[in-house]
């Protein structure tokens, strides 16, 4: 959930940022500020965006009843 | 011979006998009247415009029923008709039902749809949103089969760190709709971003569980967002009503909750090119700002300024020092004038032309009267003095002046 939120989070930030500096009313300072932010943001999400493929899992009741994830295999038709 | 005679008893049972000779029937009428008792038993009558016949069906029977009986409905009942001793009266023993017109299952699935959705399980108050961006999903559907491969496939190839946890349920036949609301409650515990409930396609039969009402329940009380993908795009069920969202098919569904990786990264390379676009933008802004300033007369000629006001402050000078030169030599004029007049009124230059200045005791003498004979006069002419003494003093015409 955290890594969800986190993406969204960078992407609204993103969103906001590029908006006011469009605007243009920022001083240089400010202007110059907001860039790198937004640069942080993007690579934030470029990085989540080239995480590894991750494997599928199935959720599995063990003999002491507790659930577990275990690697999953298709088991075919 | 006289007639004989039977007790009540022995005509009921005999007239129970040739009823239940004729054997299992089929009577095919409408449901009036229908009234469950808490002992599980249903009575009710079947009907037609002409004619009513009362049933019974007993609890055992309800049980295999595939859909609720109720008021009007339609129904091919089998049974065997008897007599109910006690209360003098006939009536038919049901231990089958089918409903005229559709299939059971059908008319159970509309039972269970109308129930439900006055409930408020339909209600579009209670669906969640998906999450943009979810990155753990729950696939809790058959372990084998297409679906869950197709499930796979799709949300791989839109997000591949998508995380993705088959929860392995039966999907059709005995048990399985209990083991699909179990997986349901498993996984909304276990803090999944979705949840996709679903199976392939299949008879109306093998899609069955998920019109059961444990389902269906299961899913209401859910807090994760759940979305239902059963079957064909035709195939509409239960869980479809209830969830937040209906997918059409798995992979359908896939591709409603994955967000398309390619799409996500467009829209960044386009915010990437904004940002650095905006930037530029405003160093541009600014560089050109400064080139209007740099271009400005202030900036070509910065001691323009500065001549203007030494230019003023010639004229002024000039005028000052002309202003004061008049002066001076207006005054130096009056000098001359004044010395020139002094000259004129100089004693000595009277003195030059004959005149003297005759002094008493110092002092000028202007009157003759103030002199007496014996005084002694000094008379200062141009080029030196005279002492005298008076001998007379002399007055107006006697002087002869």
């Amino acid at each position: 959930m955290a890594k969800k939120q986190g993406f969204e989070a960078h992407l609204e930030a993103l969103e906001k940022i590029v908006g006011e500096l469009e605007a243009g009313d920022l001083p240089l300072d400010d202007s110059l500020a907001r860039y790198k932010q937004g640069v942080t943001h993007l690579k934030s999400c470029y990085d989540l965006l080239r995480d590894a493929e991750s494997a599928v899992k199935k959720l599995v009741r063990g003999a002491d009843g507790e659930l577990t994830e275990e690697p999953f295999e298709s088991e075919g038709t | 011979m006289p007639p004989r005679i039977y007790t009540v008893s022995q005509i009921q049972a005999h007239v129970r006998h040739i009823l239940e000779e004729q054997g299992s029937v089929w009577v095919e009428g409408e449901i009036s009247g229908h009234r469950r008792y808490p002992s599980g038993h249903h009575y009710f009558t079947l009907k037609d415009e002409g004619a009513q016949l009362s049933a019974v069906l007993w609890r055992s029977t309800a049980q295999r029923l595939r859909f609720e009986l109720e008021e009007g409905l339609l129904v091919r009942a089998r049974g065997t008709l008897t007599v109910y001793e006690v209360r003098g009266n006939y009536q038919m023993v049901v231990d089958g039902v089918e409903p005229v017109g559709q299939g059971p299952l059908q008319v159970r699935f509309e039972q269970m749809r109308r129930r439900l959705e006055e409930e408020g399980l339909f209600d579009p108050a209670h669906k969640v949103p998906l999450p943009p961006y979810p990155l753990r999903i729950a696939l809790i559907t058959s372990p084998a089969g297409a679906a869950v491969r197709d499930l796979i496939t799709v949300a791989r190839r839109r997000w591949p760190a998508v995380e993705l946890v088959v929860v392995p349920v039966k999907v059709q036949g005995e048990g399985a709709a209990g083991e699909i609301a179990e997986a349901i409650r498993l996984a909304d515990a276990r803090g999944f971003d979705v949840l996709i409930v679903g199976r392939g396609g299949g008879s109306l039969e093998d899609l069955w569980a998920f019109n059961e009402e444990v389902v269906a329940r299961a899913i209401f009380a859910a807090e994760t967002p759940i979305v239902s993908a059963v079957g064909h795009e035709v195939d509409f069920t239960i869980s479809d009503f209830v969830a937040d969202l209906r997918a059409p098919t798995p992979s359908a569904a896939a591709e409603a909750v994955v967000p398309d990786r390619a799409a996500v990264r467009g829209w960044l390379d386009e915010r990437k090119v904004r940002l650095s676009r905006a930037l530029r933008a405003k160093v541009d802004d600014l560089a050109a700002r400064l080139r209007e300033i740099e271009a400005s007369r202030a900036f070509r000629d910065p001691l323009d300024p500065v001549r203007r006001r030494e230019q003023i402050l010639d004229v002024v000078a000039g005028r000052l020092t002309r202003a004061f030169g008049d002066r001076l030599t207006r005054r130096r004029a009056d000098l001359d004038r004044h010395a020139g007049r002094l000259d004129a009124l100089s004693p000595l230059r009277v003195l030059a032309r004959g005149y003297s200045v005759t002094q008493l005791l110092g002092r000028p003498l202007l009157r003759a009267a103030d002199a007496r004979p014996g005084d002694r006069l000094t008379t200062t002419l141009a080029d030196g003095e005279i002492s005298s003494t008076v001998t007379m003093v002399g007055h107006g015409e006697e002087a002869g002046l």
